[in-house]
């Protein structure tokens, strides 16, 4: 069992898989640090020596912004946003989608559940 | 797509005039109105403030330095909704 950037546990999965179970690693990343660290894509989490847990460790640490502090970062940008008052930190506010997309049907992602109008009537049927 | 590095921030050149103007101390207006919302906000616009026309009227835009970067027009609303008519709060 492998602990890596705090609290991850990833292990019974191929190494490239693994590691994307960190957040701010993707497949990408994740093929990178194994390249560097000298690792074989397909070598299993829980197959890494203690040398390899370190190598990994030393990237993740020294390159990527990973989990609770990436959240905050993510966080104060949102932030930043909304502090300011421009089009997108507003539509954060409403919780609707930032960049144009159509609201009138889908955008159910950051409009959450369905919630159905009282008495709107509908279109009738010819 | 995001505009060239190469091209530089744009900027209306009437705008950035009259921005320049106050910041030298030729002129001394304290609202610049504008309908030049596709203009970015550059380090230079910081401290004044902007009424930056809707399409209806002109909105009193405070600049800071958060906004550097951002558009004029990212500030000033065009549709206000206020929620649909029978809703009640």
């Amino acid at each position: 069992m492998a602990r890596i950037a705090g609290i991850d546990i990833p292990k019974n999965k191929r190494g490239e898989i693994g590691l994307t179970y960190i957040f701010g690693i993707g497949r990408s990343t994740a093929q990178y640090i194994l390249d560097k660290a000298g690792i074989v894509y397909d070598k299993k989490v829980n197959e890494w020596n203690d040398d390899e847990q370190t190598a990994i460790r030393n990237i993740i640490t020294n390159e990527f912004k990973v989990e609770g502090q990436l959240r905050s970062e993510v966080q104060m940008s949102i932030k930043r946003l909304l502090d300011i008052a421009c089009y997108r930190g507003l539509r954060h506010r409403k919780g609707l989608p930032l960049r144009g997309q159509r609201t009138r049907t889908n955008s159910r992602t950051r409009k959450g559940k369905r919630k159905t109008v009282a008495g709107k009537k509908k279109a009738p049927k010819k | 797509m995001a505009r060239s590095i190469k091209k530089g921030p744009y900027v209306d050149a009437n705008l950035e005039g009259k921005v320049l103007g106050i910041n030298e101390g030729k002129s001394k207006k304290s609202v610049i109105k504008t309908w030049s919302r596709r203009s970015t906000i550059t380090p230079d616009f910081v401290g004044h403030t902007f009424a930056v026309h809707n399409g209806n009227k002109f909105i009193p835009v405070y600049v800071t330095e958060f906004m550097v970067g951002h558009k004029l027009g990212e500030f000033s609303p065009t549709r206000n909704f206020k929620g649909h008519s029978g809703t009640k709060k």
